[in-house]
């Protein structure tokens, strides 16, 4: 089996994943395209893990630890993305002013 | 080529390609959707890459939960369910950015590993992971269990509308 197939394939995702941050305007697409970042990062983990002599089976478990980290990301971004909806009635992120708002004290 | 090899061509084009509708496509809900391919294609990759226990997390905590809840919140924005036209911002530096970070990677990697063989190991099963994680991860384990805690109590306090 050659590294290298699954190695190229994360990277391309990991582009595509930076693709679609950068260019999507609707909060939920760019969280979207962050969970694609994130899947790029567990192939390189699960590729490492049968391609690299090491403790055996580490980077499995660390693939289930990013699984882990990307759900709690998913959860805390979510509520967020839904105040934010909730305040300004809109989540495109380009919208989003920084400055406080007077009448929103 | 043997037939890992081309199983994860295979899985891989799937993967890549619905991938790319997930950051093109011009429907909200359509992108979920897609989503669902791409990750359940990757869970195939891991399956072929002897990860069984990864592929079948995965199954479970992204198909499973992580999209429903993005559909969730695509209808809880009010997403318009035809096509919509202002879902993207000016498209060449992202494409440049994209492709530059993607490419690099891919130039990387190819020139660390060229066509390097390796032999798979053992299939990573339930019972070698969990004592893999008992034996030499615990630490790590246990600090991810406080986190993940902390992001759900974190997510009820930032979605709590309660005025003080």
């Amino acid at each position: 089996m050659h590294p290298v197939v699954p190695y190229v394939l994360a990277a391309l995702l990991f582009g595509i994943g930076v693709y679609g941050v950068l260019v999507r305007r609707n909060a939920v697409l760019l969280l979207m395209a962050v969970e694609l970042m994130l899947n790029a990062v567990n192939l390189v983990f699960v590729t490492a893990d049968v391609s690299i002599v090491g403790v055996p089976r580490s980077g499995q478990v660390f693939a289930l630890f990013v699984i882990v980290l990307a759900a709690a990301e998913i959860g805390v971004g979510l509520a967020i993305v839904l105040q934010l909806y909730r305040l300004r009635q809109s989540i495109a992120v380009d919208e989003v002013d920084v400055a406080e708002r007077e009448d929103a004290r | 080529m043997t037939v890992t090899d081309v199983l994860v061509c295979a899985l891989g084009l799937l993967t890549v390609g619905s991938a790319l509708l997930v950051v093109t496509t011009r429907h909200v809900v359509r992108a979920g959707l897609w989503l669902v391919v791409t990750l359940g294609s990757l869970a195939g990759c891991y399956l072929v890459l002897t990860a069984e226990l990864v592929a079948w997390v995965q199954m479970l905590i992204y198909v499973g939960a992580v999209v429903v809840l993005l559909l969730f919140a695509v209808m809880l924005t009010r997403a318009p369910i035809g096509p919509s036209d202002d879902l993207d911002r000016s498209r060449w530096p992202a494409l440049l950015v994209g492709a530059g970070a993607g490419g690099s990677l891919a130039a990387l990697l190819v020139d660390a590993y060229r066509w390097h063989s390796v032999d798979l190991p053992e299939p990573g099963t339930a019972e070698r992971i969990g004592t893999e994680i008992f034996r030499e991860w615990v630490l790590p384990f246990e600090v991810l269990s406080v986190l993940l805690l902390a992001a759900l109590v974190g997510a009820i306090v930032v979605s709590s509308t309660g005025r003080r």
